[in-house]
């Protein structure tokens, strides 16, 4: 439980965050709420040779009605997300699964930058914000860009983020009223998902994510496709795990993990239907 | 949660609920624990694990490690092997022939499970001392694991070659006229039941992992060990033993200690270690355990396969049971590995009358994994577990409600105290009380009616009422007893009270809290008898300085022995303190009484002499009886002539999704009876612990390895211990049938709730499930296994 030695820089603004990066090269590692990072370096399974602390870029941390969406700061505490009136009132969907993640004190410290760079695919809010359709902005030293986040999430802890790029900003689309729901099975309250499921719906139109169904966050199309197409809910659910590659682990096989995304990602439709 | 407050009206402090003086210095954090200590120039002992369950080792080379920074010395099991004077002691040969592997602090030859130790580093930190490990250079040749306990019994792989077989041993219970019996009974038996259960590994998994400070005195030859330990005595007598260190030159101490639950109740590599270098360097040195390591290196519980069958009669009235155990001993004995399935061995009858026919025998192989020994229970909520899910097996087949065949076979009232089968003597119980209390407060009647609406035809969430009614023997123990079961020591406890000559109260006592409560509850027990404030009494332990004679803390003993032991000693003090204020009063002592703290002659309440001016007498020795030894001080060595008898029933209500196979519990009520309450409130919190340990078995945790041995629960996200926010309310009841064992009338509890949890919580799974076809259910009944069981039952009835 002791990580490897390793240097220490902390950044004064992204710009320096990324300049920093770039000076160290391929072993520097930005650090925000830590809470996924340094579990790993105690198990040693990551040893970054320096670490660049963003985790005080408060200009960063901001959660801001931007018309047809809501832009939320990376340093954007979970605690803060799950806490947002502005969220409340236009993604509730993404509050509450905010309010899932692990614990109190993981959810003070963790960010939701953090959470998506990560890339867990057993995270909620990147299951969260792939089924709401959201756009990720990254900086690096020639400007920034835009990431669809059906884009983003490339496999088992990779994104299309560039080594020096720093995800800065989420952009969640206003879900105008549409129905959601939030099923996150797990066997303790603070564990991450067996299988968790986000959803939401307004008449044919449908968003559904699926969180620790494979290598990556899923969205799963093919039950979008077929509410749009005017299946039932039952029908669709059957399809829950048609576009996700689950694999076993100590709390599931790959068939009681397909069997759960079914019964889940019906009850979320149930829900979001109301 | 319902309280009952257990105060009999004569006492004024004892039962009474109190907060416990432990805790203002655990809740601010001034608490020290054995890594919070300050030791200037301690080096830090860091020890290299065996990645492989089974392998030999070919080399060690630890030259690199050497050459680290801030390393001061690496060693390998063989360079150590001249500093034991002996092997790891286990300290319960439970038979004659029983087969024991030598087993040293470092593995020399061969590692055996993963997380044996090889080799280590002695360094100026902690850190370096990890670094350096990496830098170890050991050649393996990995051998096959042996994981599974008939493969074990199988001896397809030998693990200690100088054994020739994995078994270390056969032991049968011998019932006296037993002989023909259970034959007989099972031959005439109108119903019988042949069920077959499995106690997953668990893993103790305390919040302070061990540790570990060793500090010598080299010009003086003393050395003082510091451990996180719930036994500083026994630790103590070994350690000189295993070291060739002459016992009075050893000392130990155990400051706070977060938890134990049986596996501090252990002789350790790190402990010797430690000691052993620290004498060799003329340093101190120390360890601290990591979470992981701690998965690996602390001893595990439970491990047994059982298969117990039942013979009843037309009525439902058993007629035998026969128990045959299958136990894990892990890679090796540990102190008191082997005996851990034999303190369950009477009680596989749990709380029924049962004649003689009774057969056990249990036989224990090694396997290539963590060693086991004590765990909370400690072979009693295996025996629980056992015969209570087989009565819901009967009830079943007999086609009756289970408290209703529980009820046809209690031992009844007014036949205690109970000459058992097995030659103990039950003392006291009244287990239809109990009953008739946790049915009370659960609704019992109308859960069964909420079930039969519930449970319909396609229901997807079903409920389901689980009960367990247990029988605990505790308060180890008889002297005599332990020697027929070959227990290498004895069972007594020891007390010192010391009245100052302030009238402050010193208690010394042999038992070794780590969480229970005991300077509260040994206060309160001189206070009731001393007539002083709980708050003047201090209570001094856990330091084999200060308090030398002792047995220390497990198997709910401390309280039975220890407490009574304390109350004992003041029973001497007053006896003394009378003769003094006989002689000051000029009164006959047998006219003299002594009510709140002061004697006065029966009639004349005006001639007195409080305690507190007796103390200064007893002190200033002016003017004593003659012949009287000055000073007002007692000792007190006690054996118990029996063991203690707790017993309850546990009503668990569940909710099983049987789409997700979820398992949601909905109430928990515990009744149980411990005889007298010193202090309800610790009481209770005890019998929370334990139920949520129980019901953590039940549901959640189980140390996973894969068929390489491997460990694949090595961390607390791995390791599902249930939190607070995972556990249900629990509705506390009591009734109170004292122990005619000790004159304080207590019993243990602070197993019982262990004892009674888990098959509560499994009967009501199964009861939830049985109109799906399902009769049992694996522990612990995670959501995959329960689903998997209702689809496995599902296709049976297809
Ligand atoms: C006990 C515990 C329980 C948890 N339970 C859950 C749970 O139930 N559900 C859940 O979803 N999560 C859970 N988490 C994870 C938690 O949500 C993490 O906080 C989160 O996943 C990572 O955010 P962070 O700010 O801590 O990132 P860090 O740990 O600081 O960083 C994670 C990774 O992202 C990179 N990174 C961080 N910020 C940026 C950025 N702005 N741009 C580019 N790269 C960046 C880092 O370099 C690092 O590789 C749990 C964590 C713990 C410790």
């Amino acid at each position: 439980m002791i990580p490897a030695a390793f240097d220490y820089v902390r950044a004064e603004s992204a710009e320096h965050a990324i300049s920093l990066i770039g000076q160290h090269g391929e072993d520097a590692k930005f650090i925000a709420g830590g809470h996924s990072l340094l579990p790993m370096m105690k198990l040693r399974m990551a040893q970054p040779s320096v670490l660049v602390d963003i985790g005080r870029l408060a200009d960063l941390s901001y959660i801001r009605d931007a018309g047809d969406h809501i832009a939320i700061g990376a340093l954007t505490r979970h605690m803060d997300v799950e806490k947002s009136s502005i969220l409340a009132e236009h993604v509730p969907l993404l509050a509450h699964a905010a309010s899932h993640v692990g614990d109190p004190q993981v959810r003070h410290r963790g960010t939701i930058g953090g959470s998506i760079a990560h890339s867990d695919s057993a995270s909620d809010l990147p299951a969260t914000t792939l089924a709401l359709g959201a756009t990720y902005i990254a900086q690096g030293p020639n400007g920034t860009r835009e990431i669809a986040a059906a884009d983003f999430f490339q496999g088992f802890f990779t994104t299309s983020l560039e080594p020096d790029e720093m995800l800065t900003e989420i952009r969640v689309p206003k879900m105008n009223g549409a129905g959601w729901s939030f099923q996150k099975f797990n066997r303790r309250a603070q564990d991450w998902a067996i299988v968790g499921v986000a959803a939401w719906r307004r008449g044919n139109d449908s968003g559904v994510g699926l969180v620790n169904m494979g290598s990556t966050p899923v969205l799963a199309t093919s039950v979008a496709s077929a509410i749009s197409s005017g299946a039932s809910v039952a029908d669709a659910a059957e399809l829950a795990a048609a576009d996700a590659d689950p694999q076993k682990d100590l709390n599931a096989s790959v068939e009681y993990r397909v069997h759960l995304a079914k019964v889940l990602v019906r009850r979320a439709l149930e829900e979001s239907s109301k | 949660m319902t309280m009952t407050d257990a105060a009999t009206p004569a006492n004024t402090v004892l039962g009474k609920r109190r907060l416990r003086k432990e805790d203002p210095a655990l809740l601010t954090g001034e608490a020290k624990y054995t890594n919070d200590l300050n030791i200037p120039g301690a080096l830090h002992l860091a020890v290299l694990r065996s990645p492989y369950a089974h392998a030999r080792i070919l080399s060690v080379d630890v030259s690199a490690a050497l050459a680290m920074p801030g390393v001061v010395a690496a060693y390998s099991g063989a360079d150590l092997v001249p500093l034991w004077a002996g092997p790891m002691p286990c300290a319960w040969p439970v038979t004659a022939d029983m087969k024991n592997p030598a087993h040293s602090p470092l593995a020399v030859a061969k590692a055996a499970y993963v997380g044996d130790g090889v080799a280590c580093v002695l360094a100026t930190s902690d850190a370096a001392a990890r670094d350096a490990l990496e830098a170890i250079d050991v050649a393996y040749e990995p051998l096959p694991a042996v994981v599974d306990l008939e493969d074990a019994l199988s001896d397809r792989v030998v693990i200690h070659d100088e054994l020739g077989t994995n078994k270390s041993y056969t032991w049968d219970l011998k019932c006296e006229g037993a002989e023909g019996q259970v034959d007989r009974a099972f031959a005439e038996a109108a119903y019988t039941v042949s069920e077959h259960y499995v106690h997953q590994r668990l893993i103790p998994m305390a919040m302070e992992p061990r540790a570990v400070a060793a500090v010598p005195q080299p010009f003086g030859g003393d050395i003082t060990l510091y451990s996180s330990t719930q036994v500083p005595h026994i630790l103590k007598v070994m350690t000189a033993i295993t070291l060739g260190i002459p016992e009075h030159q050893l000392r130990v101490v155990a400051p706070t200690v977060g938890g134990g639950f049986g596996a501090k109740l252990n002789v350790y590599a790190e402990e010797l270690l430690c000691t052993a270098l620290a004498r060799k360097h003329k340093v101190p040195v120390r360890w601290n355990e990591e979470r992981t390591e701690n998965t690996q290196a602390t001893i595990h519980g439970r491990a047994q396969r059982q298969h117990i069958e039942l013979a009843a009669d037309a009525d439902g009235k058993l007629t035998a049971v026969r128990v045959r155990l299958l136990a894990d001993m892990g890679a090796y004995l540990q102190l008191v590995t082997p005996g851990i399935p034999i303190l369950g061995a009477f009680l596989y009858a749990g709380v029924y009358d049962l004649p003689v026919a009774y057969d056990f025998s249990c036989t224990s192989v090694f396997t290539t994994l963590t060693p086991t020994d004590a765990y909370r229970g400690a072979g009693r909520p295996e025996a629980t577990y056992a015969i209570e899910r087989a009565m819901d097996a009967l009830a079943s087949k007999i086609g009756i409600d289970p408290l209703e065949l529980r009820k046809r076979n209690f031992i009844r009232k007014e036949q205690f105290p109970y000459l058992a089968f097995s030659g103990l003597t039950y003392d006291s119980g009244d287990h239809e009380l109990a009953a008739d209390k946790a049915c009370e407060l659960a609704d019992y009647t109308g859960l069964r009616a909420r079930q039969q609406a519930q449970n319909v035809e396609g229901a997807t969430k079903r409920l389901g009422i689980g009960i367990s009614s247990y029988f605990e023997m505790c308060g180890l123990a008889p002297s005599r007893v332990l020697a027929s079961l070959n227990y290498s020591a004895g069972g007594w406890e020891a007390a010192t009270v010391r009245v100052l000559p302030t009238n402050k109260i010193q208690v010394v006592t042999g038992t070794a809290p780590h969480g229970q409560g005991h300077e509260t509850a040994w206060s309160m027990i001189v206070a009731e008898k001393m007539g002083v404030d709980p708050d003047d009494v201090d209570v001094l332990h856990s330091d084999t300085a200060i308090a030398p004679l002792g047995l220390d803390t497990y198997g709910s003993r401390s309280l039975p022995v220890g407490g009574v032991a304390v109350a004992m000693a003041c029973d001497k003090v007053i006896d003394k303190a009378k003769k003094i204020a006989a002689h000051q009063l000029e009164a006959n002592e047998d006219d003299l009484e002594f009510v709140a703290g002061s004697f006065s002659v029966k009639g004349s309440p005006d001639k007195a002499m409080p305690l507190a001016a007796i103390a200064f007498e007893a002190f200033t020795a002016h003017n004593l009886p003659d012949g009287l030894e000055p000073n007002l001080e007692a000792q007190v060595t006690y054996d118990p002539p029996n063991f203690s008898w707790p017993f309850g029933t546990h009503i668990c209500v569940v909710e099983v999704d049987t789409e997700t196979g979820d398992v949601e519990v909905l109430t928990y009520v515990a009744v149980d009876d411990c005889g007298n309450q010193v202090n309800p409130l610790i009481v209770d919190g005890q019998v929370h612990g334990g139920v949520v340990q129980g019901l953590a078995q039940a549901l959640y945790e189980e140390a996973v390895f894969d068929e390489d041995g491997q460990p694949k629960a090595t961390n607390l996200a791995e390791y599902l211990v249930p939190a607070a926010s995972d556990v249900p309310s629990i509705t506390l009841g009591h009734t109170i049938t004292p122990s005619p064992t000790n004159p304080l009338g207590v019993k243990g509890i602070g197993e019982a709730g262990t004892i009674g949890a888990a098959p509560a919580v499994i009967n009501a799974i199964v009861d939830a499930l049985s109109g799906l076809g399902v009769t049992d259910m694996p522990m612990p009944a995670s959501p995959q296994t329960v689903w998997k069981t209702i689809q496995s039952a599902q296709g049976a009835m297809k």
